[in-house]
């Protein structure tokens, strides 16, 4: 009997293009954990920004695509909460075996203690769509409590979105802009050399800022704290 | 119309605006999670009230002609409102039959909707606000409702004692405390109620079954205005129909929590037409359309009737909570203004307000009704760009553009590369509002996929 689990892994254009580093350690960290990982090379863009910016008929197109891309995947696994969200509501072909990274690791492999280490104070940043549209509760939690050496930090506030929004942090900028200098205040309040998060959109809003104040902080996806072993 | 955008720019800017508005709805969104936490079926209820208020709009015409039958019945007189004109003229037409030039009014954002104080005026009819925050809005001329429950929520103590000092209690010096400031306008307002004779309100629900109205509030300034005035005219938007008198069990339960985190308001006036010897002995009830059936047109958006006013989409609004309600430009403010608004006043008039939002989920979440925000939001923003855009809209041809370029893994992979040289589709993205204050990263030089072959060919 074959008891490997096997996964494809959706990348997401965002981090395949810009953050290709949180996509090498999920590929390290579900091998070190035993599953067999896929990559399907046709795979680009779910969708999700056309969707919500208002651009249906593409964004169902590039939906479909999606569905076709992964029609023979057994498990799908991302490290973006987000675009999980996106195909679980527009992609029902593929909704019941999409997981997002921390889903995956709970639910489907039953792992809370990935054999990380990681020794430096961490503040984690529940995104909207990890917390409100995929409802992943407490797992990111209970995975990075598990990690060795790290001094997890509460974040004040931590609910509260940073305002980044796809287009919206463009769109709206004032508003966007306020939004994240509170959340920038609050990270800034733990005292945490990183912040973490389990999608790299947020990240990249809130780490954009971080760098751009040279405060020091820096932002990493959750993914590459589970795959550390420093 | 600035558009929310430039709108909120000048917002953002008031740091006295954002301290006070910034205290104001982190207290109320605490007590709010509490105040529902104490109920073991606070789910069952949302979804009961989502339930009732649905049957209510998919049997709309026969639920207002059964009210229209039990109001008459009762003894009161309904009169159909096409639009804000229409009923403006027929509260006009009401306070003139009964020779005065003075109406009192309960707090009600139908008429603010419909700009009935200042229609009104030009009848040479002066509309008083009764509520406190509607009276402090309404005493400064620069000033605009912020909130759909505390039109003044912008203001703090210091500004209201102010400003009351300069009008309603000139030469008088008032006290620091809340109860001081109140007693002012409770001075001004009390001889109102007792010699004007025509009184104006919203409702919050109107029963078909029995034809009752009912306005909940906190102040008791409603009820003064529902019983003390020998004629009470309610402008009563379609939508706040419900069907039956056991429906407001759901909620009475729901709103009270929803707005001001309390287990029950103050004040529930509920009247069922005219009574010899007990309250007005005239009551005219004005059934306003003004867009509400072309918002039922819309499947989706459709459900922003549902909206009981409650003002919790507010209170946990990040948007809203920085911003402030004078941003979005309407009387329906913060996250159910964004859908409502654009869809009673027509996209082309409030284009901006879909995009008002970070589609954070908070609003859903503390929706009373279970509205979907953020899934109409998205959906209005379809129709703005399907309605409203030009075909040559620049944002429309990038984005058609990078369509196509997911559409196909030679042509993605191929911006990838061009995005590593800075240029092409991925390398264009709309960023102007982002650099003042974010950094961007850096493309690296090798992509996931770039990774992933190498390591497999390796």
């Amino acid at each position: 009997m074959n008891l490997t689990v096997r996964a494809a892994l959706f990348i997401t254009c965002f981090n395949d293009t810009l953050f290709p580093g949180t996509g090498r350690a999920v590929v390290e960290l579900l091998e070190r954990l035993g599953v067999a990982v896929d990559f399907p090379e046709e795979q680009t863009c779910c969708g999700q920004m056309h969707v919500n910016s208002g651009y249906a008929e593409d964004g169902a197109a590039l939906a479909r695509r999606f569905e076709r891309v992964f029609a023979d995947a057994e498990r799908v696994v991302s490290p973006s909460a987000s675009c999980v969200a996106m195909v679980r509501e527009h992609c029902p072909a593929v909704r019941d075996r999409v997981f997002e990274l921390t889903e995956f690791l709970v639910d489907v492999l039953g792992v809370e203690d990935v054999g990380a280490s990681y020794p430096h104070r961490v503040a984690y940043h529940p995104t909207c769509h990890s917390l409100r549209l995929l409802k992943v509760g407490e797992r990111p939690l209970r995975l990075l409590r598990a990690v060795q050496g790290i001094d997890l930090v509460e974040l004040e506030d931590a609910q509260e979105c940073c305002g980044f929004g796809g287009t919206f942090a463009v769109k709206n900028a004032d508003t966007s802009m306020a939004m994240l200098s509170d959340k920038l205040r609050r990270v800034l309040d733990t005292r945490a050399e990183v912040c973490t998060a389990g999608d790299n959109s947020c990240l990249m809003h809130i780490g954009g800022a971080l760098r751009r104040q040279r405060t020091g902080v820096r932002a990493v996806h959750l993914a590459e704290i589970l795959a550390a072993q420093e | 119309m600035k558009g929310f955008p430039a709108a909120a720019r000048e917002t953002l800017r008031d740091s006295q605006l954002r301290r006070n508005l910034g205290k104001a709805t982190t207290t109320i969104r605490a007590k709010r999670l509490a105040t529902i936490a104490e109920l073991d079926d606070w789910e069952a209820l949302r979804e009961a009230g989502a339930a009732i208020k649905a049957r209510a709009m998919a049997t709309l015409p026969e639920q207002l002609e059964l009210l229209e039958a039990t109001v008459t019945n009762a003894g009161g007189t309904v009169h159909w409102a096409r639009d804000g004109a229409e009923a403006n003229r027929i509260v006009a037409e009401v306070a003139r039959a009964h020779g005065s030039d003075e109406v009192i009014k309960v707090k009600s954002l139908a008429t603010d909707e419909i700009g009935l104080n200042e229609a009104l005026a030009e009848e040479g009819i002066q509309a008083i606000e009764t509520d406190l925050a509607e009276l402090i809005v309404q005493l400064d001329p620069s000033d605009r409702q912020s909130h759909i429950l505390v039109p003044a929520i912008h203001k703090n103590r210091a500004e209201i004692r102010a400003l009351f000092e300069r009008t309603i209690a000139q030469g008088q010096e008032l006290g620091w405390e809340a109860s001081a400031i109140a007693e002012a306008a409770r001075t001004h307002l009390r001889e109102k109620f007792l010699t004007v004779p025509v009184a104006v309100s919203g409702a919050n629900f109107g029963i078909a079954e029995t034809g009752t109205v009912c306005v909940v509030e906190s102040e008791g300034n409603g009820r003064m205005c529902t019983t003390l005035p020998e004629v009470l005219v309610t402008v009563m938007g379609i939508e706040k129909v419900l069907s039956q008198w056991r429906d407001l069990e759901v909620f009475l339960q729901l709103l009270p929590r929803s707005s001001t985190a309390e287990r029950m308001n103050p004040y529930t006036s509920l009247w069922t037409g005219v009574r010899d010897g007990d309250g007005p002995r005239e009551f005219h009830l004005i059934l306003l359309d003004n867009g509400r059936t072309d918002v039922l047109a819309d499947e989706v958006g459709r459900q922003a009737l549902h909206c009981i006013r409650c003002s919790a989409c507010l209170n946990v609004c990040p948007v809203y909570s920085r911003a402030g309600g004078q941003a979005y430009e309407s009387v329906y403010p913060g996250p159910i203004g964004a859908i409502l608004t654009p869809q009673l006043k027509g996209l082309g008039e409030a284009p901006t307000l879909p995009w008002a939002s970070s589609l954070c989920g908070a609003c859903y979440e503390a929706c009373p009704v279970k509205i979907d925000i953020p899934s109409v939001l998205i959906h209005l923003r379809a129709r703005v760009v399907a309605e409203e855009q030009s075909r040559w809209d620049p944002e429309r041809l990038a984005m058609a553009a990078v369509g196509k370029v997911f559409s196909s893994r030679t042509r993605y992979e191929g911006a990838q590369r061009l995005a590593r040289a800075g240029r092409g589709p991925l390398g264009r993205m709309p960023v102007p509002g982002w650099t003042p204050m974010r950094d961007l990263p850096a493309v690296p030089e090798q992509s996931f996929r770039d990774w992933w072959r190498e390591r497999r060919a390796g």
